[in-house]
């Protein structure tokens, strides 16, 4: 791709979609060979840093990658033997389910309080509305590894602010008996936090997303929909819904990828030793590296079929960018 | 009627806002106190008796050996390399993509949207072996053109809508005027995408001051450890000493919190300008 100066001379033909670039320059080889200079670094350094190495994964999912082969020993080819393990092992779909079942919730729990919020805010008086909106960006902005150790403490047993409240509450409402309550001890509870950190990390986003759409909405539409009697329920599924349907797409497709190979989180809040709370991305990563006795091959195997699921959700996402024009 | 309603959006707005930042003041006021307050049966929101012991211990190597600093420097050089390295390429490129037609165009940009999509987790697998290879497993350098590749795709994706947004009638007086592409680009267009390369800069920043699966893998020694690391090392070893985790976190979250602040409002015209064109 870095010399590309050939492709450009084939193609005498190709007219520029805007006549702007056609302008008479002084600078011939500057316009010939600019672009592709200009794009040619970022070029290498995503073609070796993140193509290479998903075709490596693809190649080392046929192989057997162990301590023998990290001292240099060349890499075993075994086939399709490790697709056989993990398609066989009822632990993978244990896993694959727990991913999928907590991007469901994750992402439409994201989804419903950001667009709550987006709505809200673009409900409030401006100085009101900066407030809030600078308020939200707080959870935006903070770490992954500090939201999982904060909800972590929120949630912890001695101490913790959650159980305290749910202690305090009556106990013909939540139960009794809360204050030893530990969060991270089986899967559910363990997932339940984490929906509730990941959520409470990624609606700013959704809001925000929102509030921006919203901005760029004619307000005489509403203004009509009033006059026709039409409630803000009747009005967002009529109006709003409809017209920012593509930014909605785009919210989605995206929460969907983030939270399906959600990582870090999960890391600090299950750790490696909790298998039974494993997803996806944390089991590809355990047999990789959880062991004195790494199956890295295994592990790209699973990483792989991660893989495949998001360059689905991907297809979707570029398909619906294309179609806005945000590629022209 | 109309009064009331206003009432209640804006107590709405409060309760978002509060729900919005309370973890982080949490983590803030248990930095704060002690540790009897900290482990008392009746939290309270404020520290009573706020105390600086538990940064103390952080700052000097009480919590994880080494003293805080250095974490801090591993941080802070990944950080700004990434800053430097991701923001020349993504300028580059951006210039590229918003004031050229060139072949390969359209391929580059749904290039940009695909990777920036590809799970990092599925790559720390390969990316692993290939810098054990290199010999730059347990270095920052290797860490930091990992960073380099994550930060520029969106970089460019951010940075396109600035440059396109300098009218290019600017570029062609300065040309007709005498001055070369390179010196247009550094008297004319840098100076009027700056603001942009600020927040596209701030945000690269973020990605690698945050992250945290390919420094645990790849960093060994724990001299060499970043801010992320050293603190869900101490969090996994001394899981119950809230105090001094919550003075790491808070050390390592408000500067990041700090920065988006000062950048939201173009990251976010910058992330969404192209969704609402419509």
């Amino acid at each position: 791709m870095i010399d590309t100066a050939p492709a450009v001379r084939k193609a005498p033909g190709r007219k520029a979609p805007s006549g702007r670039a056609r302008r008479p320059r002084r600078r011939r080889t500057g316009r010939r060979h600019g672009p592709y200079l200009l794009i040619a670094p970022t070029v290498v350094v995503i073609a070796v840093l993140m193509f290479w190495p998903v075709v490596q994964l693809g190649i080392m999912s046929f192989q057997k990658v162990g301590n023998r082969q990290l001292r240099g020993e060349p890499a075993e080819n075994v086939g399709t033997a490790n697709f056989e393990a993990i398609l066989g092992d009822p632990f993978f779909w244990q896993t694959l389910r727990q991913t999928v079942l907590f991007a469901i919730v994750a992402v439409s729990a994201t989804l419903v309080l950001g667009t709550l919020t987006g709505l809200l805010l673009n409900r409030l008086g401006r100085r009101m509305s900066r407030f809030v909106a600078g308020g939200v960006m707080v959870a935006w902005a903070t770490p992954p590894v500090t939201a999982a150790i904060i909800f972590s403490w929120l949630f912890g047993t001695t101490g913790g602010l959650v159980n305290w409240f749910l202690d305090l509450l009556p106990d013909a409402l939540v139960g009794g008996g809360w204050s030893d309550f530990n969060w991270f001890a089986s899967p559910l509870p363990t997932y339940t936090v984490l929906t509730v950190c990941v959520v409470w990390q990624s609606c700013p986003f959704v809001a925000v997303s929102v509030l921006a759409g919203l901005k760029s909405l004619p307000g005489e539409l509403y203004e009509a929909a009033r006059v026709d009697g039409a409630g803000p329920w009747r009005a967002f599924w009529k109006i709003t819904f409809p017209l920012l349907k593509p930014i909605f797409m785009v919210l989605v497709v995206m929460s969907v990828i983030w939270d399906f190979k959600v990582f870090t989180q999960l890391f600090i809040m299950a750790g490696m030793a909790n298998r039974d709370a494993f997803n996806l991305s944390l089991y590809a990563y355990s047999e990789a590296f959880g062991s004195l006795n790494p199956k890295l091959g295994m592990g790209s195997a699973i990483a792989l079929v991660l893989t495949a699921i998001l360059l689905v959700v991907t297809a979707v996402y570029v398909r619906v960018m294309v179609r806005q024009g945000e590629t022209e | 009627m109309k009064g009331l309603r206003k009432i209640a959006l804006n107590a709405a707005g409060l309760l978002v806002f509060a729900i919005a930042v309370f973890p982080v003041l949490w983590m803030v006021s248990t930095a704060f106190k002690p540790n009897t307050e900290i482990f008392s049966t009746t939290p309270k929101p404020l520290p009573a008796h706020p105390t600086l012991e538990h940064f103390d211990l952080v700052l000097n190597g009480g919590i994880a050996e080494v003293p805080f600093w250095a974490y801090l420097r591993n941080s802070a050089l990944l950080a700004l390399g990434t800053v430097l390295v991701s923001s020349l390429l993504a300028l580059l490129a951006a210039t590229a993509v918003a004031r050229f037609r060139f072949r390969f165009r359209t391929t580059f940009l749904i290039m940009l949207l695909v990777v920036q999509m590809v799970p990092i987790e599925a790559l720390v697998i390969p990316l692993f072996l290939d810098l054990k290879r290199l010999n730059m497993l347990d270095s920052l350098a290797g860490l930091l053109v990992v960073y380099i590749a994550f930060a520029v795709p969106f970089a460019i994706w951010m940075l396109r809508g600035f440059v396109a947004a300098v009218p290019r009638d600017l570029e062609d007086a300065a040309a007709i005027d005498g001055a070369g592409p390179v010196r247009t680009f550094f008297t004319v267009l840098l100076p009027l995408v700056a603001p942009g390369l600020v927040a596209t800069s701030i945000f690269s920043f973020i990605t690698a001051w945050n992250e945290f699966i390919f420094a645990f893998t790849f960093l060994d020694d724990q001299d060499k450890y970043t801010l992320p690391i050293m603190l869900q090392f101490f969090f996994g070893r001394s899981g119950n000493a809230w105090g001094p985790i919550m003075a790491a976190s808070t050390l390592l979250t408000l500067p990041v919190i700090a920065f988006f602040l000062l950048v939201q409002r173009r990251m976010v015209a910058g992330l969404t300008a192209g969704a609402v064109k419509g």
